[in-house]
């Protein structure tokens, strides 16, 4: 494979203007400083307790997120770009979100075709006609992008992913920056970055934005599946950065289609609810009638107006695969603008052509199940073996709908620290959008690094590390 | 406050309490038991320390018998022990970490590294000679837990819950440490008096650190009245029956709440029982009984306190 895109250093091995300051510190800097440093990182982590909880063999073991002290540092011009390429998006996306469950003006208009709308099983027909405060359905958005070099475009920005449900790891990015303050502090001194730490009061103020008509203080609550769930410490942590209480189904309940939660002074109302739990789980009397974790009735609150999801309920419809390669054309009919973000070009392959050359190129490319998450189900051509292709092709030819591919992206890389020391490993960058009456969001987010030498795959349930993200102010 | 969190904060207390009260109770018998080698029954102060606890069932199913190394293995390291000091503060730290948003943080990341070195002493195992040291750090952790809630958090709700159950499992450990000395005592009534009975006075004041109060409020020599009356009746006495009564009755009425007119009827009439009790009606009744009696209504007042505040069926 050739060599990928670095953060940090131009091909001819000199340094990049905006890492410059940070590359000079970190040459003066002894060895030993760094290797203290890092385990004080590890030490504090753990005596914090930020873990991430395992599924699988090793369930119920608290791990920690192994964290790269290697800060991602992206220039202020590039932000800039970034950043008005994301709203951009996102407010298309809920543009998108509202057409699909009111009006349908983008199935009527033929830009995309009803059958990918309203047979996608993410589609929720009890959202159709529902109306939700400011037409806000994606409250918090987490896109995943990545960079490579694309023919002669060095480094280029593509979104992956818009995450809409219930996207993870903001929690990381604010802990990162806490840490990389505490490690070095001199770095801050020297170096214009911008500030990531208010994120806790944007996400308040956005839920509250959010709340019933006519109520003057809301309630607001975070809802989280429980303390078992991999991402519990982040629900702990927002909650109580916001200074809200964080709730688990069995401290609410409905009555006369309003939601309370049990308190020791009796039962108060809550009105704004950030739930951490998937639609399924939601309310066992609207949908997974099994599920333990949600409140019976809390639908039918939502629908009668009286409380407020965040996220909506139905966002999976535009953060699924199929639906991807639709969002530059929602872009261009919700906001009449060009996309400023590219999308990763995409096969379906349920089109024969599209079938035919992605069947021919296997090794060259990445496929993904449609409705996967967090890379269980995909193929990563370059790195499989021939088995593990042969077999993934018979998926493929069973149910082809089921699947897109896309060309297989050599990440960008940034120097991380590994065993063998100093090394390039292949990073991705998640930032949040806030959506509520207004639409913002934190010069930042959360760089996740695959550590194995090679590995494109990023995520922490398959061996991913984070490192802190500087946005310069110059 | 949400009934589920003020449920964690009680438990968080009282766990952390209980760890420490185990470690005082074990250190009082193993104290006593170095005094008392009565040849005729051997282990004699352990299985006293098992039946005031509760726990010799369970012991007996799994040990053969109850030698100083046994019990001390039950009660400290015991996985399979509730209440075992392990599983205690097991339990402390997974009650906090429910509830992590709503304590400081330095009232977790303490509970937490207590739990990481706990789970380190479990996988090591006590030496001999580590067994007074293995108690102390365990009381230096409680103290530190408390420490840091007193020093770091908001008086709210939050503190009161988390002094509810402090205060009450400190009720509930003291009666049981002066019964380990009924306990002990029975079969040798005769040494009442004796030079053995002054040194178990004794190591039961040192195991709830009153001795030197003793000294302070009576200037005088242990006598077993007195010594009752210092763990009963005394309200400046911290650890004392009406100390910790006083805090639980204070608290209930702050939190208040709509539901909680019976709990506080109900401590009050204890609380008063034991604010205008005398030594004199106690030992008339008879010390062990009013102790049985005392266990029995703290028992009854938990179960309330549960229904008042934690959870109620009616919503």
């Amino acid at each position: 494979m050739k060599i990928a895109y670095d953060e940090m250093y131009v091909a001819d091995g000199s340094v990049r203007e905006h890492y410059r300051s940070y590359a000079n510190w970190l040459q003066s800097t002894p060895d030993s400083v760094i290797a203290r440093k890092r385990e004080e990182a590890d030490m504090a982590f753990h005596r914090v307790g930020i873990t991430f909880a395992m599924y699988g063999e090793d369930a119920g073991q608290e791990r920690l997120i192994p964290f790269d002290i290697v800060p991602r540092i992206i220039p202020a011009h590039e932000w800039q770009r970034l950043a008005d390429g994301l709203l951009q998006r996102v407010r298309a996306l809920n543009a998108f979100l509202h057409d699909i469950y009111h009006d349908q003006e983008i199935i009527k208009a033929g830009r995309i075709p009803a059958k990918q709308i309203l047979e996608n099983s993410q589609f929720r027909k009890e959202m159709v006609g529902v109306a939700v405060p400011e037409q806000i359905y994606a409250h918090i958005a987490g896109v995943d992008l990545v960079r490579a070099d694309n023919g002669d475009k060095l480094g280029e920005y593509y979104v992956l992913e818009d995450n809409l449900r219930t996207p993870s790891g903001v929690s990381y990015m604010l802990e990162n920056r806490k840490m990389m303050m505490r490690l070095f502090p001199e770095l801050f001194a020297r170096n214009a970055i911008a500030p990531v730490e208010h994120y806790p009061d944007l996400l308040l103020n956005n839920l509250r934005s959010v709340a019933p008509a006519g109520i003057s203080n809301p309630n607001v609550v975070v809802l989280t599946p429980g303390q078992f769930n991999s991402a519990y410490f982040e629900h702990a942590f927002l909650a109580q950065q916001m200074g809200v209480e964080l709730v688990d189904g069995n401290d609410l309940f409905v009555r006369g289609e309003t939601v309370f939660m049990r308190t020791t002074q009796g039962p108060q109302r809550v009105d704004v609810i950030y739930r951490r739990i998937d639609d399924d789980f939601l309310d066992p009397l609207a949908f997974r009638k099994d599920s333990m974790l949600g409140v019976p009735g809390l639908f039918s609150a939502y629908c009668a107006g009286n409380v407020t999801l965040a996220n909506a309920v139905g966002t999976g419809i535009a953060d699924d695969k199929a639906i991807y390669m639709h969002v530059p054309e929602m872009i261009r009919f919700y906001c009449g603008e060009e996309p400023i973000l590219s999308n990763v070009p995409t096969w379906e392959l349920s089109k024969p052509k599209d079938r035919e050359y992605v069947l021919a190129h296997l090794q060259e490319l990445v496929v993904k199940e449609v409705h996967g998450s967090g890379g269980y189900g995909m193929l990563v051509g370059p790195t499989s073996t021939a088995d593990e292709i042969a077999i993934f092709r018979d998926k493929i030819l069973a149910a082809p709908e089921k699947y897109i591919a896309q060309p297989t992206l050599s990440l960008s890389t940034c120097p991380t620290y590994v065993e063998s020391g100093v090394a390039p490993r292949h990073i991705d960058l998640r930032p949040y959008v806030l959506s509520g009456k207004e639409i913002t969001m934190v010069p930042g987010g959360l760089t996740r690094v695959a550590l194995k030498e090679g590995s494109l795959v990023v995520n922490s349930s398959q061996g991913g590390g984070t490192k802190d993200t500087w946005v310069l102010e110059n | 406050m949400l009934s589920s969190t003020a449920d964690h904060l009680y438990w968080k207390a009282r766990s952390m309490e209980r760890a420490e009260n185990t470690a005082r109770m074990l250190d009082v018998t193993y104290r006593m038991s170095l005094l008392n080698q009565a040849v005729d029954e051997p282990h004699h102060e352990w299985r006293a320390m098992l039946s005031i606890s509760g726990l010799h069932e369970d012991f007996e199913a799994r040990y053969t018998e109850p030698s100083a190394e046994n019990v001390m293995h039950f009660m400290a390291l015991d996985e399979k022990n509730p209440g075992s000091i392990y599983n205690s503060i097991f339990s402390a730290r997974e009650n906090a970490r429910a509830i992590r948003g709503t304590i400081t943080s330095e009232m977790w990341e303490a509970l937490n590294q207590t739990w990481l070195e706990m789970r380190r002493i479990h996988t090591e195992g006590i030496a001999e000679d580590g067994v007074s040291r293995f108690f102390e750090w365990v009381k230096e952790r409680s103290h530190l837990s408390r420490g840091i809630a007193h020093g770091t958090l908001l008086r709210d709700d939050t503190f009161r819950f988390l002094r509810l159950g402090t205060f009450f499992e400190r009720a509930d450990n003291t009666a049981r440490i002066l019964d380990v000395k009924y306990h002990i005592l029975l079969p040798s009534l005769n040494d009442v008096g004796g030079a053995a009975d002054y040194y178990q006075w004794g190591a039961l004041l040192r195991s709830v650190s009153a001795f030197e109060s003793y000294r302070k409020v009576y200037h005088d020599l242990l006598t077993p009245k007195r010594v009752a009356e210092l763990l009963i009746l005394r309200p400046d006495m911290p650890r004392s029956l009406t100390a910790c009564m006083n805090e639980v009755n204070r608290l209930i009425q702050e939190i208040n709440g709509p539901r909680s007119s019976e709990l506080l009827r109900r401590c009050g009439m204890l609380h008063g029982a034991l604010r205008y009790g005398s030594i004199e009606d106690i030992f008339t009744h008879g010390l062990h009984e009013y102790l049985s009696d005392f266990l029995e209504r703290i028992y009854e007042l938990g179960d309330l306190i549960n229904t008042t505040y934690f959870w109620s069926a009616d919503e």
